[in-house]
């Protein structure tokens, strides 16, 4: 960018440019730390106008993107804010109560929610899976992820009143933790669609999980680990539906926890050896010391003609 | 500038030059306080005089060429690009010369370059500049838990100034900035990347050598960069992955340390 013939240098940015430049930093800004990074993109760019434009568009983005977990008024619980839930721009369902919570994505607070209406909620039949997948999947998340929200929206076929049509759940489970007076913020987020295939009676089951974890004390650190996998179970009565499909998500999601550890565990030993090695391929220091002689050698060797 | 560094400490070291060069737009009167506060990324060109790699940074560039220092020569051609005296340039050569086989040992591998200036600010001293890029893509082979796609980049700048009593100020400032990605089937992608910067002073004896005081003392902070990478920041990292997400019983931790006690006793 900075070497294009014209010369930015000589010249102002667009607003436009300005604007994209903005966008980009917040977007790209670290679990937890959109805040921070906001402070400093609005300092830079110095225009309210052009920054709320900006961070508009962007927080919205960024919310999704990193499953933010909301507190709803009245003490209902949280919202998780993903695109599963997302009714309008600002207002997010949340299925287990049944509500629409209006939040405010700058202020990354939710300000008020009314109760979803029939349409914004799925048909009785489907809804007896989502809410026994959604109470099974609870206890799991509140066991596994101290900090964690679980949420399981119906995402296909929300109107299917009974057997013979598929439909599709998603469960959202979101982590985070940040602790800025120690430099440290992290995020476990995993997404699951369950695909309910009555022809096969079967339900497919596809997960993402990420993983993020950012240490900036005296330097900037971070780690992103992201996964996929793929199972299935048969379609059964929404209790033992419940019951396999959580356990299936509990399997792959402490493999995964198993095999982030088995990683750590070998990077001094392989991964961090082949960048470079704790002592040289000698097992000794190398020898400085010998330097001087070298360099003294040589001269030796150019006057008298020796070497080359 | 405050603010443009605190988001380059935020955002992740793999969109760093993405990062710099969106700041570089936005301030452009800071460029060169930006240039030199965050580093770059080092690029890699071929001596086709000497058939030898050679790291472009900051340090070896005039206008648009950047000079090898195994040729010594400007790439593309430049016809009046700055060159150290002719003294300071036969201690760059030396020092290219030990500190590729100090590289060769440590990294089994990679590109080295030393660069050596006079100081503007006295005429008495002088900084030389010590970088090695390492890419590590291709060491892992497609094992398990090896590396599949890395890089490590060391940039040492040390200023030398001459004292009495025959000793020198020797201030060094390194910036260690890496990438290791680990993929495989089952586990998914695994990257950690980052960037470090630290700064050490000594005051020295010249009559032991420039190149071997320099060389100490970058091995030295090599080392120490090397080990709180390993040791306190991807811990930390590995720490919050555990906080996220306890390990379900204790004995997973003790089991997971007592191996870790047993890798570090074999080394």
């Amino acid at each position: 960018m900075a070497d294009e013939g014209d010369g930015p240098k000589d010249r102002e940015l667009t607003e436009k440019e300005k604007k994209e430049i903005a966008k980009w930093f917040l977007a790209n800004a670290p679990t937890g730390e959109i805040q921070y990074v906001a402070k400093d993109v609005r300092a830079l760019i110095a225009d309210d106008h052009l920054y709320g434009t900006a961070a508009a568009e962007a927080f919205p983005l960024f919310n999704k993107a990193h499953l933010v977990v909301l507190e709803m008024p009245n003490r209902s619980g949280d919202v998780i804010i993903s695109s599963f839930g997302e009714i309008d721009k600002d207002k997010y369902l949340d299925p287990r109560t049944a509500q629409v919570a209006t939040v405010d994505h700058v202020k990354q607070i939710c300000t008020k929610v009314r109760p979803a209406t029939d349409e914004e909620l799925s048909s009785a039949y489907v809804e007896d899976f989502r809410f026994a997948v959604d109470s099974e999947l609870c206890k799991y998340v509140v066991d596994t992820y101290p900090k964690g929200a679980s949420s399981v929206y119906c995402t296909r076929g929300k109107d299917v009143d009974g057997p013979g049509a598929d439909f599709d759940l998603a469960v959202v489970i979101s982590a985070s933790k940040t602790s800025p007076q120690n430099f440290c913020n992290g995020s476990w987020r995993s997404i699951w669609t369950l695909e309910f295939k009555d022809d096969l009676q079967s339900v497919e089951v596809n997960g993402k999980i990420q993983v993020v974890a950012h240490y900036f004390e005296e330097g900037n650190v971070q780690l992103d680990a992201k996964n996929e996998c793929r199972d299935s179970t048969i379609l059964q009565s929404p209790d033992d539906c419940a019951i396999a499909l959580t356990s299936i998500i509990c399997h792959h999601e402490a493999e995964y926890m198993a095999s982030l550890e088995e990683a750590y565990l070998h990077l001094p030993d392989t991964t961090f050896k082949d960048l470079r090695r704790k002592l040289p391929v000698t097992r000794t220091l190398f020898p400085w010391q010998n330097t001087l002689q070298f360099s003294l050698n040589r001269d030796i060797s150019r006057e008298f003609g020796i070497g080359k | 500038m405050e603010a443009a560094m605190d988001l380059m400490r935020r955002i992740s070291p793999n969109q760093s030059e993405t990062a710099l060069s969106a700041l570089l737009n936005l301030l452009p009167h800071h460029s060169s306080e930006l240039l030199s506060q965050v580093d770059q990324p080092l690029q890699i060109f071929m001596d086709v005089d000497c058939a030898k790699e050679f790291v472009l940074c900051e340090y070896n560039r005039d206008a648009d060429s950047y000079r090898s220092p195994w040729s010594g020569k400007y790439y593309p051609p430049l016809e009046d690009g700055s060159l150290p005296s002719p003294d300071l340039r036969k201690l760059e050569i030396e020092a290219n010369d030990i500190f590729a086989v100090y590289r060769d040992q440590y990294y089994e591998g990679g590109v080295s370059s030393v660069y050596m200036w006079e100081d503007d600010d006295d005429g008495q001293g002088f900084v030389a500049c010590f970088l090695i890029k390492k890419d590590g893509s291709k060491a892992g082979h497609g094992r398990k838990n090896y590396l599949h796609e890395g890089s490590w980049e060391a940039i040492h700048v040390i200023k030398v100034e001459p004292e009495e009593d025959g000793k020198a100020h020797y201030c060094l400032t390194s910036t260690i900035m890496l990438s290791m990605t680990t993929e495989d089937k089952p586990s998914g992608t695994f990257n950690l990347s980052g960037s470090i910067r630290r700064q050490v002073s000594h005051d020295l004896a010249v009559a032991d050598g420039h190149l071997c005081n320099m060389g100490k003392m970058i091995e030295e902070m090599e080392g120490k960069l090397r080990n709180s990478l390993d040791q306190v920041y991807f811990g930390k990292t590995r720490e919050m992955v555990c906080t996220l997400r306890p390990p379900p019983q204790g004995n997973f931790i003790v089991t997971a340390l007592v191996e870790q006690f047993l890798v570090n006793l074999a080394i």
